[in-house]
């Protein structure tokens, strides 16, 4: 069967101006949204902190363990409910920078013994990164990200042109901008694992960008005389029924993932998700586009080097 | 069609191997069989099975301090035995000492130890006086760049020691950067002991109590120069700590370095557990003569700077052994005799980061992981066999062998399974039809331009072979500066998505083909119903 009708043939170049509308709006908002919000949402990951998750025995008010971590005088601290079992299970974060780690996860532990009795719930996870840890991890996951985004240049200057690196290049950090709006106003967490979902995404935005632009060079030196936008928009077409089943594929296992991975995975799965389609966008509107106005600024070079 | 019989074979017997790796994590292996086949079963991260992950950092500062300490203590000694009179000779800051000595001419003589005994000791500046001079000496920075190093890899060592005593299965312990230690736990069921029995310093010292020296002056501040205030903490059955002064010689006479033996035993008369101590023989000289010297007189037992008990001496002691009593729980004895007998920590330790989880969350990761999986893969299964039919099939075919071959690896290399690695199976699956879906659509091509079955499928090979390379190598750069940043789980999910895209070219390119090939030669395809 197919969804895709083989002589399809939709005027994605015609719409660059509609997507890229779309595009800075996405981002512009996205941007708003950090700045009021003050930055990215870390984790404690990544600003140092320490974490509990809890869960009771019977049902716990959110509001009695906030009023537990606010006598004891902590005033950064979230309670949040966890996993979908009711008013049972909660993710309590504290920012605190203190030196002594283990003393203070004994202290909350104690706090809370004094709230609801000792043998009223259990500590299932405790993470306590200090403020050192947390700037090292930063640093880290910057380089990580800055790393792969050049590696990928190189590899895809190496085997196509240096414009479709370019493209794949802007379509990847327009992912990445996107996504960040969104976990931005979704406020969530940026951790570890949503820093391992934002590297995949790379690698998928510039998967189904080297798809299309595999494509494009495949079909220039058959259509030398129609010109690059009419290339690229026949080539967009061509690998259109790849790029809906893909996407439809990798989407299914990422929402099986949201659904019913757990609360430990929910923030990955829910990265994953808005990459997996901003990515397929970016590579129809977002890296093609590039191509074409690369040809237009620089096009004598280009267009000689074409035949 | 020769090739084919041989590719199918070699392909047969790689599903083979995988098959045989995977036979330890799943089934219990026959005794007669076990010695034949491999053991290693797939390692499961700290999340899904539980256990600790700590970071800790070596205060080497610390360390370079108590190293300067003793110089200055060595020194001391050596222009006593010298006959250079001397005023004091003290640590002024992290990298100096100070040594004032009352005699302005015997400056040479000085300048000939140090050259002799610490040549790792720069002279910085010297300031002459009327009645002396004063000697500032630099310690030299490569030296102190050594000793750090020295300390944390003594403290790496004294903590794997503890940490193998303490026994806990399969525990990774290693040094990250200059002066941090990581360890990693799992299983561990109580967090807190581990880490009071990793953390603790265990400085063991002797020292005798300034016998008609005032405790009451001390404590109000008035302590002698060679004299220091120590406290001994004692919690007793309702829970409250109380705390007795002493006032001690500064001077340490002995220290658990000389321990050679450490062992919990129980006393006879109160069935109260306390610790022995073995000295070795050098230990044991120094510990006769000390008791010797010292008849009457209180010697304190000083751990971490915590007074643990300071009995009379009563006689003089030969043999080198000793014991440490206090009110000890069973446990606490017990960690007490593995921490002496593991040694002291050259500098103390500091936590940077600690990651706990309890057995049940790794339980419920597991079970959500694997729901997750499944739920994933049959709806990807079933889109393709709707979508492509017999080529779909083929695909998931390839796809569950991927799982095989992925989850067979990462038995062979003893790789490590999290729950990101889980979230990197369930993505590999969404990838690993990609490749299908390429082949496929590009066959679906070929045919609209009108050529035969075989030359569709050969066209609809090799040209979405090199998109199908391209794409894969891309992914797994990034992958790899992934695992190359990642700690613990993070580095899963890398693994499992390197692992899963090199198997995915050879499942879903190679297997496929002959799969498609073999299907043809029996005429079991005829036209390309996709």
């Amino acid at each position: 069967m197919e969804f895709i009708k083989q002589n399809i043939n939709i005027n994605f170049v015609g719409k660059i101006w509609y997507a890229l509308t779309l595009s800075w709006t996405l981002i512009l908002l996205g941007i708003v949204c950090l700045v009021v919000k003050g930055g990215p949402h870390y984790s404690i990951d990544f600003k140092g902190g320490t974490l509990f998750q809890v869960r009771f025995v019977q049902q716990a008010s959110s509001g009695d363990i906030r009023q537990v971590i606010k006598d004891m005088g902590i005033e950064a601290g979230s309670v949040q409910n966890f996993g979908d079992e009711g008013q049972k299970e909660y993710l309590i974060n504290i920012e605190s920078m203190v030196e002594d780690l283990e003393q203070f996860s004994e202290k909350v532990k104690a706090a809370l013994e004094a709230k609801f009795g000792k043998d009223s719930f259990e500590i299932r996870r405790t993470e306590a990164v200090g403020p050192k840890v947390g700037k090292d991890l930063r640093q880290k996951a910057l380089l990580a990200v800055a790393l792969s985004c050049i590696g990928m240049l190189i590899y895809i200057w190496f085997r196509f042109e240096f414009r479709f690196g370019l493209g794949a290049i802007l379509g990847l950090i327009h992912d990445v901008l996107i996504t960040m709006g969104a976990l931005s106003l979704t406020n969530t967490p940026i951790d570890l694992s949503v820093i391992a979902a934002l590297l995949t995404i790379v690698g998928y935005s510039v998967n189904d960008t080297i798809i299309v632009c595999d494509r494009i060079r495949e079909n220039m030196p058959k259509m030398t005389r129609k010109p690059l936008r009419e290339v690229i928009n026949i080539s967009v077409n061509q690998t259109l029924s790849r790029t809906i089943l893909t996407v439809s594929t990798v989407f299914m296992a990422t929402l099986a993932l949201y659904i019913f991975g757990g609360g430990v995975i929910h923030d990955f799965a829910f990265t994953m998700l808005v990459g997996t389609i901003t990515g397929t966008y970016s590579s129809i509107f977002v890296a093609c586009p590039v191509v074409i106005f690369w040809e237009k600024f620089f096009g004598n070079k280009t267009a000689g080097a074409r035949r | 069609m020769q090739s084919m019989k041989w590719r199918s074979l070699l392909y047969a017997a790689i599903i083979a191997v995988a098959v045989v790796y995977l036979l330890p994590t799943f089934v219990k292996m026959p005794a007669g069989l076990a010695p034949y086949l491999p053991k290693d079963k797939i390692s499961l991260g700290l999340d899904l099975q539980g256990g600790m992950h700590l970071a800790l950092e070596v205060e080497t500062d610390k360390a370079l301090e108590n190293n300067l300490d003793r110089y200055a203590t060595d020194l001391e000694e050596l222009l006593y035995n010298e006959k250079v009179p001397f005023d004091s000779i003290k640590r002024v800051s992290g990298t100096a000492i100070e040594a004032k000595i009352t005699e302005a001419d015997a400056r040479e003589k000085v300048r000939q130890i140090l050259q002799k005994s610490f040549p790792m000791l720069k002279e910085q500046k010297l300031d002459e006086t009327k009645d002396g001079a004063t000697f500032t000496l630099q310690i030299d920075a490569l030296e102190a760049k050594q000793l750090k190093k020295t300390a944390t890899e003594q403290a790496l060592e004294t903590i794997r020691n503890r940490i193998d005593q303490f026994g806990v299965a399969e525990p990774t312990i290693q040094l990250q950067g200059a002066d941090q230690i990581v360890i990693q736990l799992p299983g561990i069921k109580d967090p807190k002991r581990a880490i009071e029995l990793i953390g603790k310093t265990a400085l063991l010292e002797f020292k005798l109590v300034a016998e008609g020296g005032s405790v009451e002056d001390a404590l109000k501040g008035d302590i002698p120069a060679d004299c220091e205030l120590l406290y001994q903490k004692e919690i007793n059955a309702k829970g409250e700590t109380k705390r007795t002064p002493f006032l001690l010689k500064k001077k340490t006479l002995l220290t658990g370095d000389r321990l050679v033996n450490a062992q919990v035993q129980i006393d006879s008369r109160f069935n109260e557990p306390y610790v022995s101590m073995e000295f070795d023989a050098r230990g044991a000289k120094i510990f006769e003569r000390i008791t010797e010297k010292n008849i009457k007189k209180r010697l304190a037992i000083i751990l971490d700077n915590n007074v643990y008990s300071a009995p009379v001496i009563q006689d003089r002691i030969a043999g080198g052994h000793a014991q440490i009593t206090g009110r000890f729980g069973m446990e606490e004895a017990r960690d007490l005799a593995i921490v002496l007998r593991a040694g002291s920590l050259p500098a103390p330790v500091k936590i940077l980061e600690k990651r706990a989880v309890g057995p049940s969350l790794g339980l419920d990761s597991i079970k959500q992981g694997i729901t997750a999986m499944i739920i994933g893969s049959v709806a990807v299964i079933l889109f393709m066999l709707f979508y492509y039919r017999l080529l779909g099939m083929v695909a998931d075919f390839a796809m569950l062998l991927n799982i095989l071959l992925l989850l067979a690896t990462l038995a062979a290399f003893g790789a490590t399974l999290t729950v990101p690695g889980l979230a990197g199976i369930v993505l590999t699956i969404g990838m690993a039809v990609d490749a299908n879906v390429l082949i496929h659509e590009r066959m679906r091509e070929e045919k609209r331009l009108g050529k035969t079955l075989k030359a569709c499928i050969d066209t609809g090979y090799s040209r979405a072979f090199m998109t199908i390379l391209d794409t894969h190598i891309t992914t797994i750069i990034s992958a790899i500066f992934l695992f190359q940043f990642g700690t613990g789980p993070v580095k899963g999910f890398a693994i499992t998505l390197i692992i899963g895209l090199v198997a995915n070219v050879f499942t879903a390119f190679a297997v496929t083909r002959v799969i498609i090939d073999f299907l043809m030669s029996k005429k079991a395809i005829t036209t390309l119903s996709i």
